[in-house]
């Protein structure tokens, strides 16, 4: 009865300390999808977004957004042109990550287009953004 | 006697007059001396924050003063294409650092080799790349190619800041020169 109750606090206090590790920008941005109509969140369908390849022109006929930021959130990505380093994409070992809502905004406005050729749109965007966030220590 | 005590004199005052000027290096903060010598050896050093974080998010940000005004606004107006990549900002920022640029342009700035870069591009060329300016190719036609392209530290010119150590400081005399693989660059 005791381990029950200690693995459910710790469960608990887990859940209640992952939920707030979600920074205010990115329950800004959410709300501001939802009142753009999106009604369901699908984080799966961010992580697929993510690891897919998209048709692009001239030098980079195949992108992703795994070209710079990697397959695994966890690490260190590089620019695909310069090499420049990208620190991870997971709050969970960026904490600064996901932080500020503008450049959120920027880089959904640059990557999106540079990526799939176009905007993404607020489902999209809610998608992915749940996907980032939704992370556990473990890959 | 009394000559070469005079003689002695003048010689050793110059001496010590001279000392900051021979073993001070190119960045020590005070003096006139120290304002003249960084302005006669160098570009100025992006000190702008907005333009650091936006323009050297993706590649080193480049010193203004190597590229002229016009130069500046043609990268400015067609971030959205950018070398290939989207670069587009919001017009707020976008603002902030057309006016940092154009103010800062090798058309404008008094650092020595800003009017260097400046003089060698004809009046109706805009160049799009630092790379591309006459006394860029000129100052690194001796380098050969496995120490740059070739070299997979390196890969391109346009990565200043992997060769020259003080790049960020907008210091890129010869002596501060370190090609990864290959050490310092001595003419």
């Amino acid at each position: 009865m005791k381990q029950v109750i200690l693995i459910t606090v710790l469960v608990g206090g887990l859940s209640v300390g992952f939920a707030q590790a979600e920074s205010s920008a990115v329950n800004t941005l959410l709300e501001t999808y939802a009142s753009q109509g999106v009604a369901r969140i699908d984080a799966e369908n961010g992580k697929n977004l993510w690891q897919k390849t998209y048709q692009g022109k001239g030098e980079y006929a195949s992108r992703s957004c795994t070209n710079c930021h990697t397959d695994n959130l966890t690490k260190t990505g590089r620019h695909i042109k310069t090499n420049k380093q990208i620190k991870p994409m997971s709050p969970v070992v960026n904490p600064q990550r996901l932080t500020k809502l503008k450049t959120i905004k920027k880089w959904f406005k640059r990557n999106c287009k540079w990526t799939m050729g176009r905007k993404c749109t607020p489902q999209e965007k809610a998608d992915i953004l749940t996907y980032l966030t939704n992370q556990s220590k473990k890959f | 006697m009394k000559n070469t005590l005079a003689i002695s004199s003048v010689i050793f005052t110059i001496g010590i007059l001279s000392l900051p000027i021979v073993w001070g290096d190119n960045d020590f903060e005070w003096g006139g001396i120290n304002e003249y010598w960084q302005k006669s050896s160098a570009v100025a050093a992006v000190t702008n924050p907005v333009y650091k974080e936006e323009c050297g998010s993706c590649h080193m940000a480049y010193p203004p003063g190597l590229l002229p005004a016009r130069s500046w606004h043609k990268i400015m107006t067609g971030l959205e294409n950018h070398f290939g990549d989207n670069a587009e900002l919001d017009t707020e920022t976008a603002q902030t650092i057309s006016q940092f640029l154009q103010t800062n342009s090798s058309d404008k700035s008094n650092y020595r080799r800003s009017p260097k870069f400046n003089q060698s591009v004809h009046s109706t060329d805009i160049p799009m790349r630092i790379t591309d300016i006459p006394y860029f190719k000129h100052k690194h036609d001796e380098i050969p190619a496995r120490m740059v392209t070739g070299n997979p530290k390196v890969r391109s010119f346009s990565q200043c800041n992997a060769c020259h150590t003080k790049a960020e400081r907008g210091l890129f005399n010869e002596h501060d020169v370190h090609i990864p693989g290959y050490g310092r660059w001595d003419d």
